[in-house]
């Protein structure tokens, strides 16, 4: 549970999210996603409950040790390393996979080296897979917004998340850069062992790429399970559409 | 940019340079470096000693305030704590000088890692007015009564610079100055050497990410806190190994060499220099060093004003530094993609 204030943001929320799958988290503005996301993601602390990931509570643990056990997120509003290139930022992600410190690295020691070289070598593949391979030595800032997201998602994807949070990834994008967004989902969880947890919007992309949806309202759990399910909820219809409109869109 | 795509892999994150042209960089960076053996007499090249010591000073302070976006108004102290350890090591306890260079390195890299502690808390202009008080105190901390019999207070404390060796007398003719030169040069250089090794590594990109975005970094497990600190301990290490090599090049220290007008200089010479630039940091000495006398030169009557005259035209001509300028030329020169 979280409260700002004397208003409760989120409560007697639960759900799991099961190993490689994909799970969209859905709700009208105000419903308490962004809320829910930062509690999963350590940036609020509840007041109430725990969020495990993998048999850990994670709940008030120091937000740098979420990434070394697995947990890989991207930002709403686009959260890269400005002064760096595509690939600095894409090798910046590598962080948690390496444990070089300073003198390691001020000394070039074999450690070191091995480390930047795996960590080259992945973001070479990941350069590729997101097809960044013609601004991979820009500078981030200089690339439309698309390409951004396409660098925020290789920089969670090169520490091998087992699970990656996304907020918001469609926000900003065009009709075609969703459709790509989606297919991309689909070939990234084919292609890495990892679950998504999405939080969006874009109601016909996670209905598209859930494999389970969970609704919010009101800092509530309205629905949960497959996007048909959710779909045909009669409470997600009213939450969405006001009360009048819940028996006709039913029976539709 | 094929040629870049073409890149073998080991090459890939650093800048791409092949082996041959690397060489003649070297060669003539060398060149550069030792040629003022024989072209200055012993004046200049005092002057140009104390220019590349003033380089590693702003090089420390890079490393806080430029890759790591911690303003540091502070790095005089550094200097003079690192200058005051191996003068009292030498004139207190015959210490040789070289020894007193890894002692003074590490008194200043405990120093800078506890003030890079309350560094945590206050971020920006506040932590600026934090290591702006510490170069006020140092320099009165060392005029103080109680250290006294150790820095000779007010009067400072005399020492001798390193005498060059046998070996190297013997076969070549040497004064204490030229080999002076070469002592800074070589400390200096392997300082710079490890320094872009960190730069350019894991760490380095974590000082620059944390700079960045300190809420992304920590998402990707950069532990903001250990970072900052060792950062602070890092660069205070190397602005104090400037100022341990600067008490042997002056052969005396003095509270009052290092007032905060020092520190100022030094991240002026940053600035100028290029921020977050090794290279920059350089050409940030030779600011640090010349210009002062340059302004002298022009007139005695107001130096202060020509100084800021030139500092202006630096400011406005080259809003990245000197190292931007260099980067400019050597894209337009080689087509390159920097």
């Amino acid at each position: 549970m979280v409260r700002f204030g004397g208003v409760t943001a989120v409560g007697g929320v639960s759900f799991d999210v099961a190993e490689r799958q994909i799970c969209g988290l859905i709700g009208p503005n105000g419903a308490g996603k962004t809320t829910l996301f930062n509690v999963i993601s350590g940036i609020y602390r509840p007041q109430e409950g725990q969020v495990r990931f993998a048999g850990t509570v994670t709940t008030g643990m120091p937000r740098h040790r979420m990434a070394p056990l697995g947990l890989g997120r991207t930002f709403q509003n686009l959260a890269l390393f400005k002064s760096m290139t595509v690939r600095e930022n894409i090798l910046a992600g590598a962080h948690s996979a390496g444990s070089a410190g300073f003198l390691a690295n001020a000394l070039r020691l074999p450690r070191a080296r091995a480390e930047e070289a795996a960590a080259d070598r992945r973001a070479r593949e990941l350069i590729h897979l997101l097809q960044l391979d013609a601004v991979a030595d820009k500078p981030v800032v200089d690339l439309p917004f698309g390409t951004q997201k396409r660098v925020e998602m290789a920089r969670a994807l090169i520490s091998q998340p087992k699970l990656l949070l996304l907020d918001e990834p469609a926000g900003g994008l065009n009709h075609g850069e969703v459709d790509e967004l989606a297919e991309l989902f689909q070939h990234v969880r084919r292609s890495f062992d990892l679950a998504i947890l999405l939080v969006e919007h874009h109601m016909s992309l996670v209905m598209r790429v859930s494999d389970k949806v969970v609704a919010l309202d009101f800092g509530k759990k309205i629905a949960d399970g497959t996007p048909d399910e959710v779909r045909s909820s009669p409470e997600v219809i009213r939450a969405y559409l006001g009360d009048g409109h819940a028996e006709a869109a039913h029976a539709a | 940019m094929s040629a870049i795509q073409d890149a073998p892999p080991l090459a890939a994150a650093a800048p791409r340079v092949s082996t041959a042209r690397r060489g003649v960089w070297l060669v003539l960076g060398l060149a550069v470096a030792l040629a003022p053996l024989w072209l200055l007499e012993s004046f200049h090249l005092f002057q140009l000693t104390m220019a590349v010591i003033m380089s590693l000073a702003v090089l420390g302070l890079n490393i806080v305030t430029g890759y790591n976006g911690q303003i540091s108004l502070g790095h005089g102290a550094f200097f003079a704590i690192g200058a005051y350890v191996t003068a009292i090591l030498m004139a207190q306890a015959d210490w040789s000088f070289y020894a007193t260079l890894p002692f003074a390195a590490a008194v200043c890299g405990m120093v800078g890692y506890a003030v890079g502690l309350p560094a945590l808390r206050l971020g920006g202009l506040y932590l600026a007015l934090v290591t702006f008080s510490l170069a006020v105190a140092v320099p009165q901390l060392l005029k103080h009564r109680a250290l006294e019999d150790w820095t000779g207070g007010v009067q400072g404390l005399f020492l001798m610079k390193p005498e060059p060796p046998a070996w190297l007398t013997a076969r070549v003719a040497i004064t204490p100055d030229q080999f002076m030169y070469l002592v800074a040069l070589v400390v200096a250089a392997l300082c710079y050497l490890l320094a872009w090794n960190l730069i350019r590594g894991r760490i380095g990109r974590a000082l620059m990410a944390t700079r960045d975005h300190p809420t992304a970094a920590e998402a990707m497990g950069m532990d903001i806190a250990a970072l900052k600190t060792r950062a602070f301990a890092v660069s205070a290490m190397i602005t104090g190994v400037a100022g341990a090599l600067s008490a042997a090049a002056v052969e005396f220290v003095a509270p009052d060499s290092f007032t905060f007008l020092l520190s100022i200089s030094l991240f002026v010479g940053m600035v100028v220099g290029g921020v977050a630039s090794i290279l920059g940091s350089v050409f940030g000495g030779l600011f640090v060093l010349f210009v002062p006398n340059i302004a002298e030169s022009i007139s005695r009557a107001a130096p202060g004003v020509i100084y800021g005259i030139i500092l202006i035209v630096f400011l406005f001509a080259l809003p990245e530094g000197v190292a931007g300028l260099v980067r400019r030329v050597l894209a337009r020169l080689g087509g390159r993609s920097h």
